[in-house]
């Protein structure tokens, strides 16, 4: 193995490549600050982006740890009416892209929406009704959407202690209570701060949310340079501010990984039967947070698509879904097969670097959307720049070449989603042992047959769910699909976001009903394996 | 008087059947007894009421002169001074191995603190292991952190749930050793769980035999295997054989064997049918004695055969024999009865 200790590496670094270039170039631009460009920035933009990026960090941070360490350890521990249905109903918000509860709560709970309405009809006044479009209001939409996050991971952390860890604590003269603060919590932060460093993230990726909500974030101002004020330059100095971000969230992230190897098995689980007024109250407090998660906004969504569904559902609707789907698939097959390559790379040439490589390759599901989209337009624009002159002699009409072509959409969309994909890959490879690896080397086996009969059939369902994951994904996401897509491409995320930025609530909703849909489809296999 | 006695005590699981049912016994200060049952019979049920975990449904429990658990009323399990050695030691990860130590003392200044940590971690053999984690120990290192925890504040009563049950076989009973003696050397009282009744007869002073939530007889190692009250203990306990037999004379019991005559342990009248338990230490292997039995299966032990013989009539018994004696499978050879004590059932 050692021998090839770099071989590996050697090989999956054009994957790695699709990642890695789109951050250098947007990191280079930090590197080449121009003193213009920052002036103008750091007068007008950054102040605003800066303070609501702190505000977005602290307030859903403590928002996801309020709301999802509660309901992982309520769900994990105790046993109350309805349970274990919550236990995975919770998991649902998870099929709700942001963007589109945004707008949900928003039409909801806005003055003219039902909700302020009835209230003015029964009590004649709503003016106390605190103002949804508020930075309140995009911190609690972002919470509803991200504290699954840390729910599934502290719920996991939770169901591997048990009881037991509590029932220790009390042994050594501890009250149940100071057991929680003293040996529950402490012994789960692994698992909370892996949980809440992907809220963050996905905080910090987040777009639409805060385009409904008008609320200047490092994503809308890249954007806003990008397409209000064609300045690329400083859309990549805004980008290259925003991975630095991302870069300290990773790095925690990853440390936390590290330390939850540690841990015991799932044990049995015998839970604390709660009593008197706690038994209400907890099946009440995860009906409340399903309710406004899910529920009311899938109904919401409902309602709004069917007084739609006459006008709305015309010939165009085909065009947004199947492009959808279209883009969707292409990019699922393209980024499966890739994981699966790294995969077996992993697997074959097991070393320090290979591993270095392929966390690399997988790093983008960290990095926002609109940080790929600059990162993957400025190499490609270069590129075309080269190319177009020797194109032009050679016939040639148009202006751009890969500029505005789906392959840069795929390049950015494979760069943040690899991780997605090699998840399940990875951990459909572990249950590959390497005794049946021996096994099928003794029976005769070259290394070439061992990944088409061992390896491969044993990684069929993982790459099924890869698949699927990343077909989803791409659906919901937004951001990258916006920047990148070739004149006039619209999909079902790029029409939820036109018809919100006009307000347009009802008619938003039916190509969002559509997303959350397609959207249930992982959650349904998430909650199989929980289960 | 003893320090824990647990009267007619009864537990059930919301509204399904006893999991424990009128069960009795006391335990005086110093002792080691011990729960040994299959797994199913209650006996972690009955230790996690005298944690307090368990609720009672009937009976009481009393430590020292305190009552700890009546139907409806508990002392919560961090108030009643008792420590825990749990089945999987429940140790805490994110803390170091003093730290899990030191867990359970608070009420102490951090010199003290500090020194009784080092008392304990001296007195497990871990003295040098006080900084590292406890992914970081083997499985017996960490049984042993788990006694220092429980030890460290001096509890009242120490309670350990199938302690060695994660280990393997050899380590088990060494360990079980070295545990007997650090509890014997700091005086503690303790009441031990398990299936193995090797690990029984290594740590404890008093055995209770337990099945179907019941305790089917307490008493020393010695009298478990050599006065079983009952078939269902003279089964669980050791090895051995029910043949029949008869009862000849108001002291004389008759069978495949022979005639034993000595105080017959059963009343009954003569002719009645009855059953005697024969242990592979009571038939002897003699290579004069006109009583033949042939081999059908033997395991080799170290220093000893067990044979399975079967007697003329085809009934099997069980015979240790100096492992110096090699006979083939087939062989017929010599026994004779060498019982010292007699137990016999009714039939």
């Amino acid at each position: 193995m050692s021998k090839h200790s770099w071989r590996g590496a050697v090989l999956a670094l054009p994957i790695a490549l699709l990642t890695l270039i789109p951050l250098l170039v947007v990191l280079a631009s930090f590197l080449h600050p121009q003193p213009e460009i920052w002036a103008h920035l750091g007068q007008y933009v950054l102040p605003d982006v800066l303070r609501n990026t702190a505000i977005l960090l602290f307030g859903v941070g403590f928002g996801v740890l309020l709301l999802g360490v509660p309901l992982a350890w309520l769900t994990a521990v105790c046993e109350f009416p309805g349970r274990r249905w919550l236990s995975w109903a919770l998991m649902l918000p998870l099929a709700m892209p942001a963007y589109v509860l945004a707008f949900v709560q928003v039409g909801l709970l806005d003055f003219t929406g039902p909700v302020q309405t009835l209230l003015r009809e029964l009590t004649g006044d709503s003016s106390w009704f605190p103002r949804i479009r508020s930075t309140g209001g995009v911190v609690l939409v972002l919470t509803l959407a991200f504290y699954p996050y840390v729910y599934l991971l502290a719920r996991n952390a939770f169901l591997t202690q048990g009881k037991r860890a509590l029932e220790a604590a009390q042994m050594l003269g501890y009250s149940r209570p100071a057991g929680f603060w003293k040996v529950a919590l402490p012994m789960a932060r692994p698992w909370l701060i892996g949980g809440l460093t992907l809220a963050l993230m996905e905080t910090l990726a987040d777009f639409g949310t805060v385009s409904v909500f008008n609320f200047d974030t490092f994503t809308t101002a890249i954007y806003k340079s990008w397409f209000s004020l064609f300045n690329l330059t400083a859309a990549s100095q805004l980008a290259s501010l925003l991975v630095l971000f991302v870069l300290v969230l990773v790095l925690v992230e990853q440390r936390a990984r590290g330390a939850r190897a540690y841990h015991g098995r799932i044990v049995a689980a015998e839970r604390i039967v709660l009593t008197g007024w706690a038994r209400p109250a907890a099946t009440l407090f995860c009906l409340a947070v399903l309710a406004m998660a899910f529920v009311i906004p899938l109904l919401q969504l409902l309602v709004w698509a069917y007084s739609v569904l006459a006008t709305d559902l015309d010939a165009r609707y085909w065009g947004f879904t199947l492009r959808s789907m279209l883009i969707s698939l292409a990019a699922a097959l393209v980024v499966s097969v890739l994981a699966l390559v790294l995969v077996l790379l992993q697997r074959h040439y097991a070393s320090r670097a290979t591993r270095l490589t392929v966390q690399l390759a997988t790093l983008g599901y960290a990095v926002p959307g609109t940080v790929l989209a600059v990162g993957v337009f400025v190499p490609i624009a270069w590129l075309d720049n080269l190319l177009l002159p020797y194109a032009h002699a050679l016939g040639y009409e148009g202006f751009q070449i890969l500029k505005g072509s789906v392959a840069v959409m795929l390049l950015a969309l494979g760069a943040r989603f690899m991780a997605v994909a090699f998840q399940p890959l990875e951990s459909a490879m572990q249950r590959v042992s390497r005794n049946q690896e021996d096994a099928a080397r003794s029976l005769g086996l070259s290394n070439r047959q061992l990944t088409w009969r061992l390896h491969l059939p044993m990684l069929r369902g993982g790459a099924l769910t890869a698949v699927l994951m990343c077909f989803v994904d791409v659906m919901k996401e937004m951001p990258i699909t916006l920047m990148t897509r070739p004149f006039g491409w619209e999909t079902l995320a790029v029409r939820v976001f036109e018809m919100t930025s006009e307000g347009m609530w009802a008619n938003a909703a039916l190509p969002s009903l559509m997303i959350v849909l397609t959207g249930l489809l992982p959650v349904i296999l998430l909650v199989r394996k929980a289960e | 008087m003893p320090l824990l006695i647990v009267n007619q005590i009864a537990i059930e699981f919301a509204g399904a059947r006893r999991v424990v049912d009128g069960l009795s016994f006391a335990l005086e200060a110093g002792e080691i007894a011990c729960l040994l049952g299959a797994s199913g019979c209650g006996k972690t049920t009955v230790l996690r009421s005298i944690a307090g975990f368990e609720a009672l449904q009937a009976g009481e429990i009393h430590l020292q002169t305190q009552l700890l658990s009546v139907p409806g009323v508990q002392l919560p399990p961090q108030q009643r001074g008792i420590g825990m050695v749990f089945q999987d030691y429940a140790l805490f990860p994110h803390l170091t191995v003093a730290q899990n130590v030191g867990f359970g003392l608070r009420s102490l200044t951090k010199p003290e603190q500090a020194r009784r940590v080092a008392e304990m971690l001296d007195l497990v053999g871990l003295g040098e292991l006080g900084g590292r984690y406890i992914h970081e120990l083997s499985g017996g290192q960490q049984q042993r952190v788990a006694l220092a925890r429980a030890l460290a504040p001096q509890p009242r009563l120490l309670l350990l749930d199938e302690p060695f049950s994660n280990l393997d076989v050899e380590l088990r009973e060494r360990l079980g050793q070295e545990v007997r003696q650090i509890l014997k050397a700091t005086g503690t009282t303790a009441i031990l769980v398990t299936h193995d009744q090797r690990e029984a007869f290594a740590m404890a002073d008093q055995i209770g035999v337990m099945s179907e939530g019941r305790i089917r007889q307490w008493g020393t190692p010695y009298d478990l295997y050599h006065q079983p009250v009952d078939r269902f203990v003279a089964n669980f306990i050791g090895e051995g054989v029910l043949l029949p037999a008869r009862l000849t004379g108001p002291q004389c019991i008759e069978f495949e064997l022979g005639e034993l005559c000595r105080t017959a342990p059963v009343e009954c009248g003569i002719g009645a049918e009855l059953e005697i338990l024969i242990r592979p230490d009571d038939i002897q292997h003699n290579d004069r004695s006109p009583l033949q039995a042939k081999v059908v299966a033997k395991a080799f032990r170290g220093a000893q055969f067990l044979y399975t013989l079967a007697l003329p009539s085809g009934q099997q018994v069980l015979s240790l024999v100096p492992s110096h004696h090699n006979h083939a499978l087939g062989e017929l050879i010599g026994i004779e009865l060498e019982v010292e004590h007699l137990i016999v059932f009714r039939k």
